[in-house]
């Protein structure tokens, strides 16, 4: 049990870092779903206009389960500030630890988010922590396509 | 006494619940999405693969005879099970989705036309759902769902005025799978019959009233019913669409194949007497036997003694859950199955599910297939827990601990005994 729910995870289920949304116009935002289980989250996005594109601010709105709550707001803590290239880095990173894939030598930029890496031992568990990161993804796919705006 | 004592040897008969997972004896509380099976249907099984393997209805060697013979006498046991006139008005599918969905293929071509009205209701599972709002798009036909009351009952009344010349059908269910309500289906049809005569017919899907309720077509007046064999200890791939035998004889085929023709040339075909008409191909031969099996050694337990012990877990699990402060039960209909659905603040059901297998409990978490019931009370998911006649009171209580220490897991904080008393 305390395999899966760490202190760290039952502590960022209770007190969720970055949680709600970003004002409309202002950011980019995505739907997650996970069909199986109904679980729905919304990620918002706000891009520094410099061509940068670091991460200014993230919120996330969840009423999911502990896992996919504390996976969101931990995700919302690696990535703040970061730029979307690095964030990528860490999203693949993370997914090889949840598919237990995962060599810490070679990806070095995990750190708190390897409470996770007793996950893959629990199957039907993995898409709540990875479901965050996919729609994380899919905003960051459609911005790091060339010729893409960043603001909706 | 007597009773208990016979529902505590029955327990014999299900070798998956000799089991621990993860260090504990299994309970098995997930009854609803499919029951455990017992010796003798996984000996019927075994025996068809070692002896009888053979196609039915099609060889005229020994074997294939042998395996004809037991398929059909699975037939004669459904039609007893269920109280049906003739052998003809059984037909195996592969289960209650596949059931509806011929409904709704061979019926709805045949009888449904643009402007004609389907009533279902909103508790239902998605596989009562889907089939007729695709056929309502195909014909376009309009879909209607009778509402229900925020305990979880239908407001059946209202069937009076919402049946209108154009209505054709009403499907509903028999019990929610999801909050374990229990339709008045014999007074609904009464009703259905007072309004609109024989001109609408009904559907019942008794996909989870089969393994508790007694069930009786002829006292129902159904003019149809459908189960899975899966959910009433037999195998997976296996299920039964009941039709009144002159509605059966008037609808079409619903697949074409292998034994359901009479008469087949290159351009035209003819078709197989009843319930054959229905089909085609080789069916899930040792499927079909387990059902037989299955639904025999129902039948010597009796499904009247069932529901009596089951009406006892059910009272004994409302009173320990409503027990505890922190749990909010969904659906409190007056008449329910053995089933309980409930949520609890600061829990997400997913959690739940998962620290209650940790300690052997296997529950669902979930919309159970029923996402419009789950709108209708403000939740994503619910934690289920259903139960069969194998199961018993002491394990009630374990789960009734396990919530507690659960609860003070994910808050941090312990309950005090005043906390547990309160309420
Ligand atoms: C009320 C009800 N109807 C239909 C079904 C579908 O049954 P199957 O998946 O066996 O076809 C279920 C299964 O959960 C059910 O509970």
């Amino acid at each position: 049990m305390d395999n899966l729910y760490q202190e760290l995870i039952l502590e960022h289920n209770k007190n969720p870092r970055n949680f709600g949304e970003l004002k409309e116009g202002e950011c980019l935002k995505q739907e997650g779903l996970n069909p199986l289980c109904g679980d729905r989250l919304i990620v918002s996005l706000k891009l520094s206009e410099d061509g940068e594109q670091i991460i200014e601010d993230v919120k996330i709105r969840s009423d999911g389960c502990a896992i996919s709550r504390a996976s969101a707001s931990m995700m919302s803590e690696a990535i703040k500030g970061k730029t979307v290239k690095d964030a990528i880095a860490i999203f693949h990173e993370f997914h090889d630890l949840l598919l237990k894939k995962h060599d810490p030598s070679v990806c070095p930029h995990l750190g708190k988010l390897e409470v996770f890496s007793n996950i893959w031992k629990y199957p039907s568990r993995v898409k709540c922590a990875a479901l965050p990161w996919h729609t994380l993804n899919e905003i960051m796919e459609q911005t790091s396509k060339p010729g893409q705006s960043t603001s909706e | 006494m007597r009773l208990l004592k016979n529902f505590e040897s029955y327990r014999h008969d299900f070798p998956a619940l000799y089991q621990e997972v993860h260090g504990h004896d299994l309970i098995y509380f997930d009854n609803a999405a499919t029951t455990l099976k017992p010796m003798v249907v996984i000996n019927e099984v075994m025996n068809h693969y070692y002896a009888d393997t053979s196609n039915v209805h099609r060889g005229v060697h020994t074997l294939s005879e042998r395996a004809t013979l037991k398929f059909e006498a699975a037939r004669e046991s459904v039609r007893t099970f269920i109280g049906a006139a003739s052998l003809s008005e059984i037909v195996f599918t592969s289960g209650t989705t596949e059931s509806i969905n011929l409904l709704a293929h061979s019926f709805g071509d045949a009888f449904i036309a643009s402007e004609d009205e389907i009533i279902i209701t909103a508790m239902e599972h998605h596989s009562n759902i889907v089939p007729w709002q695709l056929l309502a798009q195909r014909k376009g036909a309009i879909l209607k769902a009778l509402p229900m009351n925020e305990c979880g009952e239908l407001a059946w009344d209202l069937l009076a005025t919402m049946i209108t010349s154009r209505t054709k059908l009403l499907s509903l269910t028999f019990v929610s799978n999801a909050i374990g309500t229990i339709n008045p289906i014999k007074e609904i049809i009464a009703l259905v019959r007072s309004v609109a005569g024989t001109k609408v017919k009904v559907v019942v899907d008794a996909a989870q009233a089969v393994a508790h309720l007694p069930l009786d077509v002829k006292d129902l007046d159904c003019d149809f019913l459908v189960f899975s064999g899966h959910k009433v200890f037999a195998a997976t791939g296996v299920g039964v669409l009941y039709g009144k035998e002159a509605l059966l004889e008037s609808m079409p085929p619903y697949k074409g194949g292998g034994h359901m023709i009479r008469k087949v040339s290159l351009e035209k075909s003819s078709f197989a007497d009843l319930p054959d008409k229905f089909e085609a191909g080789t069916p899930a031969i040792e499927g079909v036997i387990s059902l037989g099996s299955a639904l025999n050694y129902l039948q010597k337990i009796g499904i009247e003694n069932i529901r009596t012990y089951e009406e006892e877990l059910a009272a004994f699990a409302e009173a320990e859950l409503s027990a505890l402060p922190f749990i909010r039960v969904i659906g409190k209909a007056s008449c329910k199955a053995a089933i309980h659905s409930f949520v609890i603040e600061g829990v997400h059901p997913h959690d739940i599910g998962t620290y209650l297998d940790q300690k052997g409990i296997a529950i669902r978490s979930g919309h159970h297939c029923a996402a419009p019931l789950m709108e209708f009370f403000g939740v994503v998911a619910t934690a289920r827990i259903s139960f069969a006649f194998y199961n018993r009171l002491a394990e009630i209580k374990i789960l009734r601990n396990e919530l507690i220490k659960m609860w003070e897991f994910f808050h941090g904080q312990s309950l005090s005994r005043a906390d547990l008393r309160a309420q």
